[in-house]
């Protein structure tokens, strides 16, 4: 049953679902409705599970001593600190809540994304090669809209955005479209492969 | 290793310093380089100024403090165009990493303007579950925001009063640095017509110019780029405008990285075919 | 195939000739329920009076009276130009009585016309015919090639490169002793490119088991943490070796993007594993981990459906799975009827799109009014 269950309950939902987006009749849009919430209901609740499974496995890391043990720490203190703060507090904007985040969090984060600036220099210089045709007319599109993408329209004129806004326009467009449709028949292949349970890898297990 | 190979196998720390100082010097003497604006920023500054005073506008604050450098910029610019115009502002979150950010800016630009909460604005805060929630304030706002972010019912709020589901909402604006833009377009404008804008980071802007194209999007605002070029149009020059020197420079250094590593390729390509004849 | 295709293009013009239009009212006024609803909604047309061009012209007055009321009440006055309206708030089965006004600055209204409707929810959203005819045809085509599959028919998948390479990458690092890196994406266990990904993982530990290969498999969320060890583990014990399984080597790092990525970035540079796999969803840490695994010196694999995050796959990556080559994967590998005749399914789904986008085309080109006439065909509206 461990398996039955929640793979009848998976095809029962799913048709149950796909049908109702063709029903416009209010009973239907009552189940519509009452679907939504329990939706937004389970996944308030799948977060808090979130949470209390990570707390759980930062606890066991440290009581067993397991590899980067003292990082567990780290992890369980910020949890702490958040949540003290944001209860005791409140979550105004002066609150200590949100100074946490505005002083600690945010440069944190921003200062990680912005590594990025720096992989992308190194790894444009190590593999923009004009080794192939396609390689080439990669490099010249990835210049074209480098340079399209910053104000330089006052010294090389209006030529160089007009280019780059073309390339998105039509060839970037055509392309993306085309992936686009494809992940998107993917998506409803592998939809309907788990509400007729087909595909049970999400069960966990193998097939 | 000839010059030229020892040139290709660089070590990128070197690459990593040449980046930040062309970062750091244009931020501390900027060259105030002229923007031009382009057809997407533009829809949807049109989009906004084709709004009628009083129409509400939703602002939806998909990111979380790694995209605030891009996103931040044209959140505020937004923002500050609404308030121009008098359009009532309703701001939600649908990434759990953007309470703080969103708090901070409606609360900032808000006091700048003179904004009345409540009346000019108002913050519905974070609600997980990023379709249901579209898909919920296309039935009533209350389904998932029975109260704002302070845990004020939404009855009790004036402007919340006219606004009962996306049928009163004149415009959505979504800010993401993720995908929540293709829900937006897959549920509030496929599913009940809602007319939508988004605002994204520079390197996910390519992918939506399929929705631009079949009209799903009415405009486009994409990077730091997008964020200049919006602040342009509204008169106010700030972060975005400012970030746009060192951007230039850094991508220039990376396109003149490119074409030194193609030439040093190229003369590294023609000894090897020398030795090996 | 042929046959089907036929149908279904045979289907959709049918959907489009059973899509409710505006109607032109040949009477004054006309009211109607409103179509595709749930119900509680009356749609009221008008023809423009004549009076609209004169001055002290002020707009229209809809008013409305149910069965056995006498008096007409008024429900809304609609500006100039406006020939319609939709009545929200008449309640299903009660037949009313509609009656349009011209309102002037002089004189009194001048009745336009009256006419009765009683509302109704529909059973069938006839906007979204042509919605149904997509989702039954392509459910029937993936469900056909799964029978023929199964009854044991030859199925032709291209060579996908990426995929080819697992085995190799695997041999690899079997030969150089060293560790495989296994990323699963950074989304929880909804997401479709998740899924994909486990299937792959499911594969790949089934020959890491055989070949004693040691596996790291860092996760970003617990419960596809807790999906993935059990996958694991369940391939070690199908390989007969339920001993060789490391309970650490699946663990979860943390769910925050930077700080996962910066978990397996020190991974990468302490562990150096000879071959990663990058399959799932990404964001914007992809190059990071991609240049970071470079940098060590792994051959890498990607796979993801995240378009904004293939370009940095395919420069840092030796092979890149795009789309929905990673949800082929799970046919590619293992060769399984019931995939290989779902990934086929697919294919036709995609070539019936084409053909639409060349018919649309050449329609396009022959006349302006006959190409949008079938653009209009795939259209699907608002609720």
């Amino acid at each position: 049953m461990r398996r039955e269950l929640p793979l009848a309950i998976c095809f029962i939902m799913g048709i149950i679902m796909t049908v109702q987006f063709f029903i416009p009749h209010r009973h239907s849009q009552w189940l519509f409705d009452n679907m939504l919430k329990w939706l937004i209901i389970v996944l308030t609740f799948a977060m808090i599970l979130g949470i209390g499974n990570l707390v759980k496995l930062h606890i066991q890391k440290v009581q067993h001593r397991r590899r980067d043990w003292l990082y567990s720490i780290v992890a369980l203190f910020g949890i702490s600190a958040s949540l003290i703060t944001g209860f005791g507090w409140g979550i105004e904007a002066d609150s200590p809540f949100m100074v946490l985040f505005n002083y600690v969090q945010i440069p944190m984060q921003a200062t990680m994304f912005s590594l990025l600036a720096f992989y992308i220099a190194s790894a444009a210089f190590r593999t923009f090669r004009a080794r192939t045709v396609e390689a080439t007319l990669l490099l010249v599109a990835a210049v074209i809209v480098m340079l399209g993408r910053v104000p330089l329209e006052g010294i090389v004129g209006r030529w160089l955005p007009d280019l780059a806004e073309w390339i998105l326009d039509y060839p970037n467009m055509a392309a993306k479209r085309g992936i686009m449709i494809g992940i998107g028949l993917g998506a409803i292949s592998t939809a309907l492969k788990i509400i007729l349970g087909i595909e049970r890898s999400w069960l966990g297990g193998g097939d | 290793m000839n010059f030229y190979e020892k040139f290709l196998h660089i070590d990128r720390r070197y690459i990593f310093i040449f980046v930040a100082l062309r970062v750091i010097i244009p931020l501390v003497w900027p060259l105030g380089l002229a923007v031009t604006t382009s057809p997407p920023v533009e829809n949807v500054y049109n989009a906004v100024e084709e709004l009628a005073p009083g129409t509400p506008v939703l602002v939806s604050v998909d990111y979380d403090p790694s995209t605030q450098p891009e996103l931040s910029p044209m959140t505020i610019a937004v923002l500050r165009h609404c308030f121009a115009r008098d359009l009532p502002v309703i701001i939600t979150v649908l990434h759990p990493g953007g309470p703080g950010l969103a708090l901070e800016i409606s609360d900032r630009i808000s006091k700048e303007v003179g904004a009345v909460y409540g009346e000019d604005y108002v913050f519905l805060g974070y609600k997980v579950g990023s379709s249901a929630v579209i898909l919920s304030i296309g039935q009533d706002f209350h389904v998932s925001f029975p109260a704002d972010y302070f845990n004020t019912p939404i009855d009790e709020i004036p402007l919340m009063k006219k606004v009962k589901n996306y049928n009163d909402i004149g415009l959505v604006i979504t800010m993401s640095g993720s995908t929540y833009p293709d829900a937006w377009v897959a549920f509030a404008h496929e599913r009940y017509g809602q007319k939508l804008a988004a605002g994204v980071t520079a390197v996910m802007a390519a992918d939506y110019y399929p929705y631009l194209q079949t009209g799903q999007l009415v405009g486009l605002i994409g990077g730091l780029k997008g964020a200049a070029e919006y602040e342009k149009l509204i008169n106010r020059p700030d972060d975005g405008l400012k970030g746009m020197d060192a951007q230039t420079i850094v991508h220039l250094f990376v396109v003149l990285m490119i074409l030194l590593g193609n030439i040093a390729f190229l003369f590294v390509q023609r000894a090897k075919k020398r030795e090996a004849a | 195939m042929k046959k089907l295709t036929g149908i279904f293009i045979a289907l959709s013009l049918a959907a489009a000739a059973t899509a409710a239009a505006p109607e032109e009212p040949s009477l004054p006024v006309a009211a109607r329920d409103g179509p595709n609803d749930a119900g509680g909604a009356v749609e009221i047309f008008w023809l423009a009076s004549p009076l609209e061009k004169e001055e002290g012209f002020k707009g229209y007055e809809v008013q409305r009276r149910a069965e056995g009321e006498e008096v007409f009440a008024t429900i809304a006055e609609i500006p100039p130009g406006e020939v319609v309206h939709q009545d929200q708030e008449a309640e299903d089965g009660v037949p009313y009585e509609y009656r349009v006004r011209v309102l002037t600055s002089e004189g009194a209204p001048v009745v336009l016309g009256v006419s009765k409707a009683t509302a109704s929810g529909q059973w069938f959203n006839t906007a979204r015919t042509n919605a149904l005819v997509g989702v039954v045809f392509t459910s029937f085509v993936i469900i056909f090639f799964i029978f023929r599959a199964r009854g044991g028919a030859e199925l032709f998948v291209r060579k996908i490169a990426g995929l080819d390479a697992v085995d190799d990458a695997i041999g690899r690092a079997t030969e150089m002793g060293k560790p495989i890196l296994f990323v699963s994406g950074l989304a929880d266990a909804s997401e479709i490119s998740t899924i994909a990904a486990m299937t792959i993982l499911g594969k790949v530990a089934r020959k890491t088991a055989e070949y004693e290969t040691p596996l790291i498999v860092p996760c970003y969320d617990p419960i596809v943490m807790m999906v993935e060890k059990e996958i694991v583990r369940q391939a070690y014990t199908e390989m007969g070796k339920p001993d060789a399984f490391d309970e650490d080597s699946v663990f979860f790092v943390t769910q925050s993007q930077f700080g996962y990525v910066a978990a397996v970035d020190g991974i990468m540079l302490r562990e150096k594993p000879a071959t990663n796999f990058y399959m799932g969803a990404f964001f914007a840490e992809s190059l990071i981990l991609a240049e970071t695994g470079a940098e060590t010196g792994a051959i890498q694999i990607a796979g993801t459906d995240r378009v904004t995050q293939l370009p940095f796959f395919i420069t840092a990556c030796d092979y890149t799975l795009m789309g929905e080559e990673l949800y082929a994967a799970t046919a590619y590998l293992g060769r399984d009827p019931l995939f290989l005749g779902s990934l086929k399914g697919q294919d036709w789904a995609k070539a019936v799109i084409m053909l639409a986008l060349v018919v649309g085309t050449i329609f396009l080109i022959i006349s302006t009014d006959l190409g949008i006439w079938f653009a209009k065909l795939f259209e699907t509206s608002a609720s």
